[in-house]
């Protein structure tokens, strides 16, 4: 039994460790593009894994989580542009609301990701007195409020137009002037979207990591008692309050980082850039991704980013067939597929990728 | 006052169209405990199909029957084919397959007509006429939205009542194992009870097309969040309570946005005008923490 879980846990370093050279090196064979591509794939990465601590591990639901995207995605905005910066925008933060005077643009990461989480701890408070089915209610409220009360202050947050970060601040965007100027990084030169790519796919891997540190410890117990039994977890003394709030803020500061490199990327934030159904798709995400392994988020997040993507340039290179070309090219199509994809894995696979991938592994790991 | 009460009339008509979804999110979670995401957006799509009858030349009263029955047939094959396969999982499981749902139906909408906006015919279902009784300026079609309102309640509650039919979907809601056992067949009757709840969305979109038009695919976003509000006040068990629910909610949003400015002046830190969404989420979560059996539900004993 004990060889077993060495085994175990050395194919999982093995696994880990091969991830982390091909995120490095991918860039390389890689175009341009790809790599800002990979870049929104890395920042579903990070929301999904945030998410999966939430619904995979402690056994609560969220449609909300576009909204907690929303707040990181405007805390790092408001830091970056900081009061110069938002003068030139003709806008304007109350005194008490402290956005100092500009930042470099990584450093705003972390801080967005407190404030969306210092959020969620706040929504959380009250929420997670609810039952499954009243918090899927509240939170799918929540997802559909925040983008109308972020655009209310048309004074700090620029209203339906949002804040263009891009031309105001410059010299704390790094690098986001134009694609081929190149960045010193670390004595290297990079394109930006290159700079975007390594940016999102740290944040990633540090993220990652700390979820592993949360989930092995106490908190991990206690959030899977919490899933397998809210019963069992208070008797044994697991605070269901504190844990679940205590999840709900962990997942919501992870979104907050995404939403934070969202920012970056597209050098402008508005409330269209979170809709209700960016909140539905994370949820997706951590379905089609099944509970927790690191190939399955990594399936989840490719997925979410490339199904409109691909369907988009499947019918630009007119390989459908005549009927489907034009649907295809429909705004409406991608909804349609998220959905049936959606439907199809609750019924045929109802432990998502990963389980999927560990049915298929289960015969060969036997063996070691 | 005539002001205030005149508001209090335009607000009972949205409480109405809230009301009669808030109804259908009700039905659904009487019969088989779920909330029904996609009830919106099955509205919306059935919208649509009234509004494509009425440009192939159908005349609007027999479109707008044709819409219910063609909504009631969709609502209940969707039960048997979408909902039966997951009848057996998690709640939960069941809540993301609506999402998936309202992904489908939203997503066609906007293929098969486009995001761009419509219209129906003007003064359909009810003339845009106004009147006046002492001061208050009545527009026809809100009466004509709420009394049609109150008349469907009255009729489901007949048909619960006193049918043997409303008997058997009651008994299979209530009891499933014991309906089988007298014979009541309880998938059907499941079915009956979607078909039912996207009939009563037909209506309400069709509705929220007249009073509040144009047609288009997002139109009922905001309508699912109010008679989600409206059924948690009313207690997510209690199809009165959904109707109350809907009229009070309709009534306090609209003053809520009528006196908004005037809120304001008065010291509220916002302007709360552009906000109702915002206002219906607080709503919904004070009344979940304040009292969660709504006003007419009956608070529930959980075995342990």
């Amino acid at each position: 039994m004990r060889r077993r879980d060495n085994v175990a846990l050395g194919a999982r370093a093995i696994g880990v460790a091969a991830f982390v050279v091909v995120i490095a090196i991918l860039p390389r064979f890689l175009s341009d593009f790809r790599a800002s591509e990979m870049a929104r794939v890395g920042i579903f990465f990070i929301a999904l894994v945030g998410l999966n601590i939430l619904t995979g591990y402690t056994g609560q639901i969220s449609l909300g989580h576009g909204a907690f995207m929303a707040v990181g995605g405007y805390a790092s905005a408001l830091l970056i542009a900081g009061r110069p910066g938002l003068e030139l925008a003709q806008l304007e933060a109350p005194d008490w609301l402290p956005v100092g005077d500009g930042m470099r643009d990584f450093w705003t990461i972390p801080i967005a990701a407190l404030v969306a989480g210092a959020f969620g701890f706040l929504v959380g408070l009250p929420a997670l007195r609810l039952r499954g089915l009243y918090l899927a209610l509240v939170t799918f409220a929540l997802a559909v409020s925040v983008p109308i009360l972020l655009r209310e202050p048309e004074k700090l947050t620029g209203g339906t137009n949002g804040l263009n970060l891009f031309g105001t601040t410059e010299d704390r965007l790094t690098g986001a002037i134009d694609n081929t100027v190149h960045i010193p990084v670390l004595g290297k030169d990079m394109t930006f979207n290159d700079w975007t790519y390594y940016l999102a796919w740290t944040v990633a891997l540090v993220g990652l990591a700390i979820a592993w540190l949360i989930l092995r410890g106490r908190s991990g117990r206690a959030f899977k008692a919490i899933r397998d039994s809210e019963v069992a977890a208070t008797s044994s003394g697991v605070s269901l309050a504190s844990y679940k709030t205590l999840a709900f803020a962990i997942s919501a500061a992870y979104a907050g980082a995404a939403g934070a490199l969202l920012t970056i990327l597209s050098t402008i934030v508005t409330p269209g850039s979170f809709p209700v159904f960016l909140s539905i798709q994370l949820l997706i995400g951590v379905v089609i991704a099944g509970l927790g392994s690191l190939g399955g988020l990594m399936f989840g997040a490719l997925f979410l980013y490339y199904l409109p993507v691909g369907i988009q340039e499947l019918a630009d290179i007119g390989s459908l067939p005549n009927g489907l070309q034009d649907a295809a090219k429909s705004p409406g199509m991608p909804s349609v597929i998220y959905g049936v994809a959606l439907i199809l894995v609750l019924f045929l696979l109802p432990r998502g990728a990963a389980g999927f991938l560990r049915r298929l592994l289960i015969p060969l790991t036997k063996r070691l | 006052m005539s002001e205030l009460l005149q508001q209090v009339v335009i607000g009972l008509a949205s409480g109405a169209i809230y009301a009669l979804l808030a109804l259908a999110l009700v039905l659904i979670h009487r019969a088989t405990g779920v909330i029904n995401f996609a009830q919106g957006e099955m509205a919306m799509f059935s919208t649509y199909i009234a509004w494509q009858l009425v440009q192939w030349g159908v005349p609007y009263w027999l479109a707008f029957a044709a819409t219910i029955a063609l909504s009631f047939g969709g609502g209940m094959a969707l039960q048997r084919v979408v909902i039966r396969p997951v009848e057996n999982a998690p709640v939960l499981t069941v809540v993301i397959v609506t999402l998936g749902l309202l992904l489908i139906f939203n997503g066609l909408a906007t293929w098969l007509w486009s995001g761009e906006v419509r219209t129906f015919p003007p003064n359909r279902p009810f003339p845009t006429r106004t009147f006046e009784i002492g001061g208050v300026v009545i527009n026809v079609q809100d009466i004509g939205i709420v009394l049609v309102t109150l008349a469907l309640v009255a009729a489901l509650w007949a048909f619960f009542r006193f049918t043997r039919a409303g008997l058997a979907l009651r008994a299979a809601a209530l009891y499933p194992e014991s309906s089988r056992l007298v014979g009541i067949r309880v998938g059907w009757m499941l079915g009956v009870g979607w078909g039912l709840a996207a009939a009563l969305g037909a209506v309400s979109g069709m509705f929220t097309a007249a009073a509040f038009p144009p047609l288009e695919p997002t139109m009922m976003q905001a309508v699912l969040i109010y008679a989600f509000a409206a059924a948690v006040l009313g207690g997510i068990d209690s199809p009165a309570g959904a109707v109350v629910g809907g009229l009070t909610l309709g009534v306090f949003l609209n003053l809520v946005g009528t006196y908004a400015d005037d809120l304001q002046n008065l010291g509220f830190p916002v302007n709360l005008e552009g906000l109702r969404l915002p206002v219906a989420f607080v709503f919904i979560l004070a009344v979940l923490l304040a009292r969660p059996q709504g006003l007419f539900g009956r608070a529930e004993a959980r075995r342990v």
